[in-house]
C-alpha cells in the first residue's frame, strides 16, 4: 500500500499516541476537577498549549485556545471575530479557495446581513493582493486567507497580506491546517492575528484543534457553556487528543526541517515521473507549494475513476477534486477559481506525502499512474 | 481486490469497473448514441449492430467516474441479444438495480448509460428510415 493522502488525514505518530494514551487510561480525570488527578490532566493541557504555541512562535501559551477540530477553529475565528467586531463594520473578505469550514460560516454571516467578498487568485492559486488592497473597506473586520491550500498545495504570501489587512485595521485569520508542521510558521513575524491548527494533521489523534488568538484580538464565543478555554470554547477538554496534539507539535517543531527535505526530494521525483505522461499538468504553484504536496490534472479522463483504479489495482491512495466524489456534483471550487474549465477540473489527482513514503514509491506510483491513464483513456470517447 | 468498501459501491459495480464488458466501438455501426457532456464530467457512447431488429453487437466508451464505467458496461450486457423494442424499455433504474444499487449521489449524472443505448437505437431507426426514403425517393 502507498498512502498519498496526508492532506486529508495523517496517521497518528506512534510517539504522540503513546504519550497521550495515559490520559485515557490513567490520568483520566476532568481537568476542571480540583483534586490531584484533575490537576494532572489540567497540567497536560497546559503543557500541550505551550508546545503548540512554540510550534507557531506565539507570544505566550495563553494565546492558544483548544477546540475540537480545525473546522471548529475556523468557525470560531470567522464568526467569533466578525460578530465581536460588528460595531466597526459588517464586512468580511475571504479568499476564493478557502476550505468549506471557512466559506460556509462566511456565507452564513452573509445571510445574517454581513457583506461578504471573495478575494480571487491567479492561475497558480496565489491570492490577488491588489484586489485585497482595493477591496478592504474601513468596515472590514476580518480577512481569511489560508497559509497553504490543501488541494493544490500553493503557499500564500501571508506577510504581504497581513501588512495590507493591518493597514485598514482589520484582522487576518489564517487557516494553517495544511501548512503547520510542514513549513515554518511564525505568527508574530508573519503578522497573523488568528491561526487555525488541526491536531490530526500534525500527526496527533483526531478530536483536537487549536486557534491562536493574538494579543488584543477581540473574539466572542460561538458556543457558550461551562466556560472552558477562557470562555471561548466550552466543553470538557479532550485531554487525550490535546496532549497528543501537543506532542505531535513538539515532534514537528523538532523534525520538520529534515523530514520535509526528505519528503520534498521524493515529491520532486514524483512530479517529474508523473509529468512524463502525455497531457498531464501540475496544478498549483510550481515553486511556492507545500514540500510534501503534488497535484495534477489529466486531460480526457475523470478523477474519481483514476482514484478508484489506483486504489483497486495498485493499492495507492490519492485524492481528487473531481465532482464525482463530492455531494454537489460541482467540480472543485479551487480548480475553477484558478481558471480551469469544468472539463479540465474533472481530471484532478492530489498526492500528499508523509512519513510512510519513501523513494521506492516513485517508480511504483509512476508506473501505476501511466497504466491507469492509459487504461482509462483507452475506454474514453474523447 | 480486498473486500472493503469503495465509495459506497456494490461488489457488482466494482466488478464491472475492474472488468468492463464490451469496451470499444462497433465497426461500421448501425447506430451510435452519445449522451452527457465532458463539462459535466460524464460522456457515454454506445454503438450497436442490429440484425432483424435484434442487437447482435454492442460496445461502449465512457469518460466518467467508476459508476459511469460500470453502468455503461452493464447496459451493454443487458441489451445484447435483445430486440430493439425490448432494449428501449431498459431504464436507468433497471441498470442501477442490476448493479445492486448505486450511491444516491451517482444516480443522476453517472447513470446515463440507458440514455446512450436509447439514442443508439433511435439513430439506428433514423438511419433505416433514411435508407428507405433514399430507396423510395427516385421512384416518386
Amino acid at each position: 500500500m502507498v498512502y498519498l493522502d496526508h492532506a486529508s488525514s495523517v496517521p497518528v505518530d506512534p510517539r504522540a499516541l503513546a504519550f497521550a494514551g495515559r490520559y485515557l487510561k490513567e490520568e483520566y480525570a476532568n481537568p476542571s476537577s480540583l483534586y490531584a488527578l484533575g490537576l494532572s490532566a489540567k497540567q497536560a493541557v497546559e503543557e500541550a498549549r505551550a508546545r503548540v504555541a512554540a510550534l507557531v512562535h506565539a507570544e505566550t501559551p495563553s494565546t492558544i485556545v483548544f477546540t475540537g477540530s480545525a473546522t471548529e477553529s475556523n468557525n470560531l475565528a470567522v464568526r467569533g471575530t466578525a460578530l465581536r467586531n460588528r460595531k466597526k463594520g459588517k464586512s468580511i473578505l475571504v479568499s476564493a479557495i478557502e476550505h468549506v469550514s471557512v466559506l460556509n460560516p462566511a456565507r452564513d454571516l452573509q445571510k445574517q446581513g454581513f457583506d461578504l467578498g471573495f478575494v480571487p487568485v491567479d492561475r497558480y492559486g496565489v491570492v490577488d493582493l491588489v484586489f485585497l488592497e482595493e477591496n478592504l473597506a474601513p468596515e472590514t473586520t476580518v480577512v481569511s486567507v489560508h497559509y497553504a491550500n490543501d488541494e493544490i498545495g500553493t503557499v500564500e504570501p501571508i506577510r504581504e497580506a497581513a501588512a495590507i489587512v493591518h493597514e485598514k485595521g482589520a484582522y487576518l485569520h489564517v487557516n494553517a491546517t495544511a501548512a503547520a508542521g510542514r513549513i515554518p510558521i511564525d505568527v508574530q513575524e508573519d503578522g497573523i492575528d488568528l491561526l487555525t491548527l488541526s491536531g490530526n494533521d500534525l500527526g496527533g489523534p483526531r478530536g483536537a484543534g487549536a486557534l491562536y488568538i493574538g494579543p488584543g484580538v477581540k473574539v466572542q464565543t460561538v458556543m457558550p457553556g461551562g466556560g472552558q478555554e477562557k470562555g471561548l470554547r466550552s466543553g470538557t477538554e479532550n485531554v487525550f487528543a490535546i496532549a497528543g496534539m501537543g506532542e505531535a507539535a513538539r515532534i514537528a517543531a523538532m523534525e520538520m526541517e529534515d523530514e520535509m527535505a526528505r519528503e520534498k526530494a521524493i515529491r520532486d521525483r514524483l512530479i517529474e515521473e508523473v509529468l512524463t505522461i502525455e497531457e498531464s499538468y501540475l496544478t498549483g504553484h510550481p515553486d511556492f507549494r507545500l514540500p510534501n504536496h503534488a497535484s495534477f490534472r489529466f486531460s480526457r479522463i475523470e478523477g474519481e475513476s483514476i482514484l478508484l483504479n489506483l486504489d483497486t489495482f495498485f493499492g495507492i491512495q490519492v485524492a481528487t477534486g473531481s465532482a464525482c466524489t463530492s455531494r454537489t456534483l460541482e467540480p472543485s471550487h479551487v480548480l475553477i477559481a484558478i481558471g480551469l474549465k469544468h472539463e479540465e477540473a474533472h481530471g484532478s489527482v492530489v498526492m500528499s506525502l508523509g512519513r510512510s513514503n519513501s523513494t521506492e514509491d516513485v517508480p511504483l506510483v509512476g508506473r501505476a499512474m501511466k497504466e491507469t491513464v492509459m487504461r482509462l483513456r483507452s475506454i474514453s470517447p474523447l | 481486490m480486498e473486500d472493503r468498501p469503495q465509495i459506497g459501491y456494490s461488489k457488482k459495480v466494482m466488478e464491472h469497473f475492474m472488468n468492463p464488458r464490451n469496451v470499444g466501438d462497433v465497426e461500421n455501426a448501425d447506430g451510435i448514441g452519445t449522451v452527457g457532456n465532458p463539462v459535466c464530467g460524464d460522456l457515454m457512447q454506445v454503438s450497436i449492430r442490429v440484425e432483424n431488429d435484434v442487437i447482435t453487437e454492442i460496445k461502449f466508451k465512457t469518460f466518467g467516474c467508476g459508476s459511469a464505467i460500470a453502468t455503461a458496461s452493464m447496459v451493454t450486457e443487458m441489451a445484447k441479444g435483445k430486440h430493439i423494442d425490448e432494449a428501449l424499455k431498459i431504464t436507468r433504474q433497471d441498470v442501477a438495480d442490476e448493479l445492486e444499487g448505486l450511491p444516491p449521489v451517482k444516480m443522476h449524472c453517472s447513470n446515463l448509460a440507458a440514455d446512450a443505448l436509447h439514442e443508439a437505437i433511435k439513430d439506428y431507426r433514423a438511419k433505416r428510415e433514411g435508407k428507405k426514403e433514399a430507396i423510395e425517393e427516385p421512384a416518386r
